[in-house]
């Protein structure tokens, strides 16, 4: 789904492959600035006035490259910069909606270990599907917790996010019987009220048996009433 | 026929609303940022509203096949209040946003000193962010108030092309056309103007440089406005292009000006129908 700096090349007319080009160098300057001051403590920079150039290119990347690139344009100057914790932080915190995705989308490419969890953690709570379907990626795969993983995937049922967006879906599943718990109740709950069950529910569940063929109980029989408009 | 509601606080409004909007035409609006009813008490509860106008709001305005944009600023009624004011400060790192089409609401309530220096301050972010200016006129005393922020927009480094100035009615009608600004018009059930003395004023002054908006809110007001004027202009004898004039190429042109509209919206989820703002934890 991101596009490398190659294919953005192919595809980017000249005025923003310029544009882009001098915001990658103002990102690897930056970093390259950090990286050379790393050990001296100083203030991070914190408002408008203090952030690196490169982070007012990640606000315009949009206008500038294409609504349709600027995911991929704004990861791209995460990773030159290898933007820090109090960065990656910040452009999510004060970012739009689209801002915060290309953080989330970009996490697990950038040297954070867990200490990115929180902005996860944020975006699952949103009810915006750009921000769901882009939290649960590589990063939410290796570093959210059982319990918050499971809540992650429920979420993507609830508001329709499809669960291929979940990475590594098939291998956190496997044989967690306490999701595939989760899983029939929600199943009970909507065959209780006449609506379908989502047929990612199944999905999910199918992924929860045990590697080695155990037994796993089948899913709540499906009902054939349509489920109703409004939400599902 | 194709609408752009140029001024409407969606906010305030539901998700019928939208559909109905929907319905009726329109495709694209601006929400201003501008007073809430109640009083705010700190800039951060600013920046959860602004941040909203950047976040949530577009994606369920997109939810029904609508495009939003915004305009922020600090609105003139908050201006006065001095737990306000740093919001001005913060300003600079919203107004790069991507949706950012204005600085707005701006302009004047009570025409303080606190006024003149929150307008002519936000005048200039505009001129340095090269976007236009959104001006609210006041309700009370009007015609003075539309006087004085003419002359603060001049003595500013943002020409008038650059402005809009709205809630316009008969009696300041002239003195904004005059000045260069753009005009706009805010249609209400019973306040401001209705739809048949917009029309009069279309008669009057023409279908150039004016904009109709429905200024929709939490008090009485009618999202559906900006379609009740277009049918109006057609009973009236105006022609489809006249009302796509005043209902789209106007607004588009306008708003085009900070080189920031996309007016194509991404198509909604396709799970999604258009229909659905769907609840987590249900």
């Amino acid at each position: 789904m991101l596009k490398s700096r190659k294919e953005l090349d192919a595809e980017l007319g000249g005025a923003a492959r310029a544009w882009l080009d001098e915001a990658l160098a103002e990102a690897a300057h930056d970093a390259a600035r950090t990286e050379a001051t790393h050990d001296a403590p100083g203030p991070e920079a914190t408002g408008p006035c203090t952030s690196p150039p490169w982070e007012l290119r990640y606000a315009a990347a949009g206008r500038h490259c294409g609504l349709e690139h600027a995911d991929s344009v704004r990861s791209l100057l995460l990773v030159e910069a290898r933007a820090s914790l109090p960065s990656v932080t910040r452009l999510y915190e004060q970012g739009t909606a689209a801002e915060r995705r290309a953080v989330l989308l970009t996490l697990h490419r950038l040297d954070l270990g867990d200490t990115a969890v929180p902005l996860v953690e944020d975006a699952l709570r949103a009810n915006d599907t750009r921000l769901v379907s882009a939290a649960v990626g590589p990063y939410a795969a290796d570093h959210l917790d059982p319990h918050a993983w499971r809540h992650a995937v429920l979420k993507c049922l609830f508001t329709e996010v499809p669960v291929a967006a979940v990475a590594r879906l098939s291998h956190r599943a496997r044989g967690d019987a306490e999701l595939a718990r989760m899983l029939g109740d929600l199943a009970a709950e909507r065959t209780a009220a006449g609506r379908t069950v989502p047929e990612d529910l199944r999905t999910v569940l199918a992924l929860t048996a045990p590697a080695e063929g155990a037994q796993q109980a089948p899913p709540t029989a499906a009902p054939a009433a349509p489920a109703p408009t409004e939400e599902s | 026929m194709r609408i752009f509601d140029p001024h409407i606080h969606m906010t305030s409004r539901t998700t019928d609303d939208y559909r109905a909007m929907y319905d009726a035409g329109v495709r694209a609006l601006v929400e201003p940022s501008f007073w809430l009813g109640q009083p705010r008490t700190s800039p951060a509860s600013f920046f959860d509203y602004f941040d909203a106008l950047l976040g949530w709001e577009p994606f369920r305005a997109s939810q029904y096949g609508i495009a939003h944009h915004c305009t922020l600023a600090l609105n003139p009624k908050e201006a006065n209040d001095p737990r306000c004011t740093p919001v001005l400060d913060a300003l600079p790192r919203y107004l790069v946003k991507d949706s950012v089409v204005a600085v707005g609401e701006i302009g004047y309530d009570s025409m303080t000193p606190a006024e003149d220096h929150a307008l002519a301050a936000q005048l200039q972010l505009a001129a340095d962010h090269g976007l236009p200016a959104l001006v609210h006129t006041p309700h009370r005393d009007k015609l003075a108030g539309l006087h004085r922020t003419i002359d603060v927009i001049r003595e500013s480094n943002l020409p008038p092309e650059d402005v809009l100035l709205d809630h316009l009615n008969e009696t300041t009608v002239k003195a904004a056309t005059d000045s260069g600004c753009w005009a706009g018009f805010s249609i209400y059930p019973d306040t401001k103007m209705d739809e048949d003395r917009m029309v009069t004023i279309l008669q009057n002054h023409g279908t150039e440089k004016i904009l109709v908006n429905s200024a929709a809110d939490w008090g009485k007001s009618d999202p559906l406005k900006t379609r009740k004027v277009a049918d109006a202009m057609l009973k009236a004898g105006f022609t489809e292009d006249d009302v796509d004039q005043v209902l789209w190429r106007n607004p588009v042109a306008f708003y085009g000006r900070s080189g920031r509209l996309q007016l194509d919206v991404l198509a909604p989820d396709p799970l999604h129908e258009g229909n659905s703002i769907l609840r987590g934890g249900e």
